[in-house]
């Protein structure tokens, strides 16, 4: 059986044992966490997975919907009454294309499978990597970060694109400074389509003076600031004010993407296009002069010149290194890692550790897995049921068959793959996932395990290698009694010692 | 135009301060059955019902701004200022019956902007975010159960939101289309628990009881996060009618923050707005005879910004809405101390200023139904609420 620090490492630090994960703990578990930091800069430069760029599914996206507005209104012109409903309009301000005879359920068809496959390959590739990973205290803090910087698939536009957006904004950076990390999240299109800020426009820009012109109101939408402050840097108590928040939703503006997807709510026409500017590289990160909101801003007491995107990245790299970004980091690290209500003496310690190192983030690992606290109260941490899930998969030594079944369990459980439904994310606390419809569900998940593997392998074998040693002696008990080798794994995934890390 | 005065003569009867003691009277032996939905993102109030006579409320919404009643698209009449939005017609048909009171410029005593710590100040029912032990609803229920009415609660969610969360337990159910768990395994993984993690093993004794009321409504499958509403509230039927079923539930749903491309009569918002509407609704006609002692109260974390933002949406505000429906209310009426829309009165130059606290609901609902005793209310339900005094006569 695992050691009760050896199990501590493995689950409340990494994604649940694999079979033979004990081994490689061995007799120092602090040591083996920290080797996954260099094992993993070694693999940085390994060749990457077959993934498409962010950018090319957000240009295919694009085209596919404007070809679904196109046939929808074309059905809707047909039968309207049929129909019941009238068409949706068009969301996004793209001028909607005449109808045409030519496209019509086909393009609906296509897009739909394409907004599905996408979001399942993505699910699919997240899921592999975390229950084959032999680095998982690294992939615990990709899914920290890309939930730190949550955005939610089930805003249509960032659905085909969530996946992505993890691979290419957070996993790169996990390891670094999160000045860096934060940067990234915010520049990326998942974040800015997310939080609104590819429409948000000057009161004074070039975009919206020329919209007045034509009697048309452009201006602030203050949804991507205001959540910066709030949740990935300062805290919402980090001491900002609604003036903050507009002032840097000003800061913030011409901060867009390339090509036509950037450029929803812009005013149209040749006078406007000539005045766009650089078009951009479709789907990247982009800024747009004609969007952004001239002059010098205030934001936090400190005055920022007008610069351009230079602005914004400086005051991000301010907020970097904010004293209450860093209690804010701190606390949310302590809370996922050691304990619901983490101690205020750790918390303190590890937001020391972040401002003495100016924001690099292995230095906060490492006083975390240095901790005293980090290793006591074993059990403390009712795991995720995307967790759970995960940890199974590890223990089963399997990949799941089919990437949708796993998704149509974590929807049962609450935690359907990258819909968090909010920028605050996914919650982490047992409150948030212990209630008993949640659980009465993962039972059902481990009965279903159970029949699929439960014959061809030993649970209690398998019970001595993925449980802590400290297991009470009628959770094995009962999986050796069990009436079937299908029983006997359910009762292994079901226990209390697998809920709880 | 109508202006405050005449509003606060029409409206305002329910604001005035009444000797508390009346309301207390035997609530408890009337069967009450109450619903709390949550619309969790903040729903917008000026779009839920619009106060269309505001001579401010075409300008400042612009493109949002819904027409006045009997044009395409526009509002469905409450009275010579409100109308609510055009998707809400059961709603409607619900206050020419007499059985919807529409609550505007309402908040919780939280007047910052987070969501996340609005919803806290929601359901916790503390004066700051920071208290998050427990809901309010719940130390309801356990001051229900020390008067001796021992009727449980039922969240509509895999698991108990914070509003409900406490010392009193509760069940909680959701759809499911997992395949169940044979009887043998569960009985089995119920003893395991029972011995070596009893929380665990209340929590499940819990989840297996739900589920025997909820029966076949448990065949509504529905996504990841919680955006439909009539899937809940069917299950939520189901609980309330049951002869010793819980009396009080929960629905939360999600979605309602439209920053970008809210729409008007028609467009994101109102489609969801339609779903509520469909939702209250399929309530009343699964309870039955039962919809004659419900109050349903649906409520939101704040209210959105009076003028459009950039993006035809609207961004996070302050005062807002809240409708209480029912065989139990009494209806056909708009409660509300209107500051209007004129710039002086916004709050912070931008928001609808908040002039009643949704406590004094909550507490009105509380007492008048289920016989809280203003002590218990002030001492132990909501701390720190003296100054929001329950609202009169809101139900029968």
């Amino acid at each position: 059986m695992l050691s009760p620090t050896a199990a501590i490492a493995a689950n409340r630090f990494g994604l649940g044992a694999r079979p033979k994960d004990g081994a490689a703990i061995g007799s120092d578990p602090r040591g083996w966490l920290d080797a996954q930091f260099s094992a993993t800069a070694k693999t940085a430069d390994a060749p990457k997975t077959e993934q498409p760029a962010s950018a090319s599914v957000l240009v295919k996206f694009r085209d596919l919907r404007v070809a679904r507005q196109a046939a929808a209104q074309f059905r809707a012109s047909v039968a309207p009454t049929e129909r019941g409903t009238p068409p949706k309009a068009a969301s996004d301000g793209d001028k909607p294309p005449p109808a045409s005879p030519g496209i019509d359920e086909q393009a609906i068809k296509e897009f739909r499978e394409f907004v599905r496959e996408n979001y399942i390959a993505q699910v699919n590739e997240r899921h592999r990597r975390a229950i084959e990973s032999d680095t998982p205290f690294v992939e615990r803090l990709v899914h920290f970060w890309s939930n730190h910087f949550a955005i939610s698939a089930d805003k249509q536009l960032v659905g085909p694109i969530c996946g992505l957006y993890e691979q290419e904004a957070i996993r790169p950076h996990v390891l670094g400074n999160f000045r860096t990390l934060l940067l990234a999240a915010e520049r990326h299109p998942g974040m800015n389509l997310y939080l609104d800020n590819t429409t948000s426009m000057g009161a004074s820009s070039g975009a919206a003076e020329l919209a007045r012109r034509r009697g048309r109101t452009l201006g602030l939408n203050e949804n991507l600031a205001r959540e910066i402050l709030e949740l990935h840097t300062l805290g919402v108590d980090g001491g900002y004010t609604q003036h903050d928040v507009t002032e840097f939703a000003r800061v913030l503006t011409g901060w867009s993407i390339g090509g036509q997807i950037g450029q929803r709510g812009l005013p149209g026409g040749q006078r406007a296009r000539a005045l766009l500017g650089d078009p951009g590289k479709p789907g990247e990160f982009l800024f747009r002069p004609i969007m952004h909101e001239p002059g010098e801003k205030t934001v936090l007491g400190q005055k920022y010149k007008e610069r351009g995107v230079a602005e914004g990245e400086q005051v991000l790299a301010h907020l970097a290194l904010h004293p209450a970004t860093a209690h804010h980091l701190a606390t949310k690290l302590a809370q996922q890692f050691v304990a619901d209500e983490p101690p205020a003496a750790l918390v303190d310690r590890l937001a020391a550790v972040y401002v003495k190192n100016d924001g690099e983030l292995t230095p906060v690992y490492r006083a975390l897995i240095a901790a005293d606290e980090s290793w006591k109260e074993p059990l403390a941490k009712y795991k995720t049921p995307q967790d759970f899930v995960i940890s199974s998969y590890r223990a089963m030594n399997v990949q799941p068959e089919r990437p949708e079944t796993l998704i149509a369990f974590l929807s049962e459980m609450g935690q359907r793959p990258y819909t968090p439904g909010s920028p605050a994310g996914w919650p982490d606390t047992a409150a948030a996932w212990d209630g008993g419809d949640a659980l009465l569900k993962r039972i059902e998940w481990a009965g279903a395990a159970g029949r699929r593997v439960g014959d061809r392998r030993n649970a209690l074998e398998l019970a001595s290698a993925v449980l802590p040693a400290s297991a009470d002696e009628r959770t094995t008990a009962s999986i050796r009694n069990a009436e079937s080798g299908a029983q006997a794994f359910a009762l292994l995934l079901s226990a209390p010692e697998f809920q709880r890390r | 135009m109508v202006d405050r005065r005449t509003l606060l003569k029409t409206s305002l009867q329910l604001t005035l301060l009444a000797p508390f003691a009346r309301l207390a009277t035997a609530a408890a032996d009337k069967n009450s059955r109450f619903v709390l939905v949550i619309l969790r993102g903040a729903l917008d109030g000026l779009a839920a019902c619009a106060p269309y006579a505001d001579s401010q409320y075409h300008t400042l919404r612009g493109p949002l701004a819904l027409g006045p009643p009997g044009t395409e698209g526009g509002v469905l009449k409450l009275d010579g200022t409100f109308g609510l939005h055009p998707s809400l017609a059961n709603l409607h048909a619900l206050y020419q019956a007499r059985e919807l009171t529409v609550l505007h410029a309402v908040a919780t005593p939280y007047r910052e902007r987070s969501h996340f710590d609005a919803q806290k100040v929601l359901e916790a029912g503390k004066l700051t975010p920071a208290a998050t032990d427990g809901g309010w609803l719940n130390r309801a229920l356990a001051a229900m159960h020390g008067a001796g009415d021992t009727h449980g609660a039922v969240a509509l969610n895999d698991t108990v939101p914070l509003v409900l969360r406490g010392d009193v337990a509760v069940n909680t159910w959701a759809p499911s289309r997992l395949q169940n768990a044979d009887e043998d395994l569960l009985a089995r993984v119920r003893k395991l628990y029972e011995a070596v993690d009893p929380p665990l093993a209340s929590k499940l004794n819990e989840a297996l009881d739900a589920r025997t009321i909820a029966g076949d409504a448990a065949n509504g499958a529905m996504g990841g996060s919680q955006q439909q509403v009539t899937p809940l509230v069917n299950a939520a039927a189901r609980f309330l009618k049951s002869p010793d079923g819980p009396r009080i539930a929960v629905v939360d749903v999600g979605g309602w923050d439209t920053h970008a491309n809210q729409g008007g009569a028609q467009g994101n918002l109102a489609t969801r707005l339609k779903g509520l509407d469909a939702g209250i609704q399929t309530l009343k006609t699964e309870l039955g005879p039962v919809w004659a002692d419900t109050t349903v109260l649906v409520v939101t974390e704040f209210g959105r910004t009076v003028a459009v933002n950039g993006t035809r949406g609207t961004d996070h505000g302050t005062g807002g809405v809240a409708f209480l429906a029912g065989g139990a209310v009494k209806g056909g009426r708009i409660v509300s101390d209107w500051p209007g829309l004129a710039a002086r009165e916004l709050y912070e130059n931008r928001d609808l200023k908040p002039t009643t606290d949704l406590r004094r609901v909550f507490k009105s609902v509380l007492a008048e139904r289920f016989g809280l005793a203003e002590s218990a209310l002030e001492r132990a339900v909501f701390p720190d609420s003296t100054s929001a005094a329950p609202l009169e006569h809101l139900t029968t």
